[in-house]
């Protein structure tokens, strides 16, 4: 039952991140990438990361994008036009295209590690105890260093949006 | 028996009666409604217009559903779709009992009890806020869009101190099951006062319950803060361009999110299907108490009838009652109809609030929905937070 589940999940992955750039209207683009999202959320659910996947739910698909299909339509953004290619992109794109694909599968092949293969359902601390315990006593400095880095951030925006006053 | 039929049978079970409380949840709002403004409501179909929502169940879904020439089609028709099943997936979490045993079968009162039943819901209630955007913008309007966008900032900033007041009791409970939260509040605390995250010892919940009510409201889209679909500057916002059935579902969709966000304040804060005080004090007797009473009082005024036909109607409605009340002193029944009862008494109770407050209160004006939602409400519950995790740390455990 895993196996197929990964595949449809994978392959609707996939398929949603073709579709983010193949899009010429931004909000269809949007909606792609929350299709990317909540797919991913399936699969780390099918590997045993509850925590994870509901994580990505609330964070990414529930928050971040809000605010990217809000501001997109807050610009009211159109379809974009396509603009005409020149010769060398016509002529040498779909080459080199295959070339680097290729030089990337040999890369990956050459130098990544031999690991096992995965098994479903074989990772079982994926709750959100494993993880909390986890956060706060192994990895707590990086923790830490990760909400100072997005606190400096946001102050960063609020300086960059406030208006200025003569 | 077998796990799939048992699941089918209980995704059945608890399907038809969401649809069924959801149309009377509106005829109930309707009649609550009409008589804070001394009126009378729905009369004309059925005895008190009890067949009210049928009948606009059958005039919505017999309207012709009309698509706009301008508007986006794919998310215009998305939308409802969204909305509607978002709203109805919630419930699929909520335990509305114990584990129960009949005819041989031992099976929780809850669809599914999954182990971050808490974020589920919130994943959900997240998600939502597409339908209502989408709605919007598709619809290709201003008012429309004005309200889709509304809706979006609203949803988004009152997610804040909800999730953040919603982790007072997952602190207390330690669990992000909400069997498991449940459980965690049986019992007595001060000898009087039953053991529910509003007064649980360490760090009773008053304060977060409050937040979490405030903030459901505006994730409801209620009133006071209804600016989505603020029908004096908006027309009807995001849903404008909507009918028949399309609009249907928004309806569904917004009702089926207040019957769920009742159900998660019930579970969260007032002890799920737990009765107020405990069985050996005869808290058993309550439900069929209660209904004897009401027995009586039909009774005593069908014998002195106002009008003619009451002489006839009352004394049949009193004879239900009764029949209810004989229904809970029943023990096999009572196992499941008990917690059944306190479940709903409490969501009641709190839905009955949604809506007397939409009868009382004037809307929010824009600028102060956001004031009050990042200037108070999220301080709030960051304090209460911090002070409930404080009292934990030192006093639980």
């Amino acid at each position: 039952m895993d196996v197929p589940l990964f595949l449809i999940f994978a392959a609707i992955a996939v398929a949603c991140g073709v579709n983010v750039v193949v899009q010429r209207h931004p909000i269809t683009s949007a909606i792609s990438l929350i299709g990317v999202m909540g797919s991913l959320a399936a699969l780390y659910l099918l590997l045993g990361g509850e925590f994870i996947a509901a994580v990505q739910v609330v964070v990414y698909a529930g928050a971040i994008m809000v605010l990217f299909v809000f501001v997109i339509m807050l610009l009211n953004a159109g379809a974009e036009g396509r603009s005409g290619r020149s010769w060398p992109v016509r002529l040498l794109g779909i080459p080199f295209l295959v070339l680097l694909l290729g030089l990337l599968s040999f890369v990956v092949q050459a130098y990544a590690p031999k690991t096992d293969r995965v098994v479903f359902g074989a990772f079982t601390s994926g709750g959100p105890r494993d993880i909390g315990k986890l956060l706060f006593t192994e990895y707590l400095l990086p923790f830490e260093l990760t909400s100072v880095l997005i606190l400096i951030a946001i102050a960063g925006a609020v300086v960059l949006a406030r208006k200025e006053i003569d | 028996m077998d796990f799939f039929v048992l699941s089918v049978l209980k995704a059945l079970v608890v399907a038809g009666a969401l649809m069924t409380s959801l149309a009377y949840l509106q005829w109930v709002e309707r009649k609550v409604i009409a008589h804070i403004q001394l009126r009378l409501g729905p009369y004309r179909v059925g005895p008190h217009g009890l067949l009210q929502p049928l009948a606009d169940v059958i005039k919505l879904a017999t309207k012709e559903g009309i698509v706009p020439s301008h508007v986006n089609k794919p998310f215009y028709l998305l939308a409802p779709f969204l909305a509607v099943s978002l709203a109805l997936t919630s419930i699929a979490v909520i335990p509305f009992g114990p584990e129960i045993e009949a005819f041989g079968v031992r099976t929780y009162m809850q669809l599914t009890d999954i182990n971050i039943g808490v974020l589920f819901l919130l994943a959900i209630s997240s998600l939502s806020v597409y339908a209502v955007t989408f709605a919007g913008w598709a619809s290709n309007n201003k008012y429309s869009l004005l309200g889709g966008l509304r809706a979006a900032a609203q949803m988004i900033s009152y997610e804040l101190p909800l999730a953040i007041a919603l982790a007072g009791p997952l602190l207390i409970a330690g669990s992000l099951s909400l069997r498991e939260i449940v459980e965690a509040q049986q019992g007595v605390t001060l000898g009087i006062l039953p053991r529910w995250m509003i007064f649980q010892p360490p760090a009773p919940q008053i304060f977060g319950f409050v937040i979490f009510l405030i903030a459901a409201f505006a994730e409801t889209n209620r009133v006071p803060f209804d600016l989505p679909e603020a029908e004096n500057e908006l027309v009807a916002g995001f849903h404008t361009e909507y009918s028949s059935l399309k609009f249907a579902s928004f309806f569904m969709a917004e009702y089926a999110n207040m019957i769920t966000m009742t159900a998660i304040t019930t579970t969260l804060f007032l002890g799920g299907w737990l009765p107020l005080f405990p069985a050996e004090y005869g808290s058993n007797f309550v439900p069929s108490i209660l209904f004897a009473l009401l027995a009586a009082a039909a009774l005593y005024h069908g014998l002195h009838p106002a009008r003619r036909k009451d002489r006839f109607s009352l004394p049949v409605v009193a004879l239900l009652l009764a029949a209810a009340a004989a229904l809970f002193l029943i023990p096999i029944v009572q196992t499941f109809l008990l917690p059944l009862f306190w479940f709903l008494a409490k969501a009641g109770a709190l839905m009955f609030l949604f809506i007397w407050v939409r009868g009382t209160m004037p809307r929010f004006r824009y600028d102060q929905l956001m004031s009050f939602a990042w200037k108070f409400m999220f301080p709030a519950a960051a304090v209460n937070l911090f002070a409930s995790a404080l009292l934990v740390a030192l006093f639980a455990r």
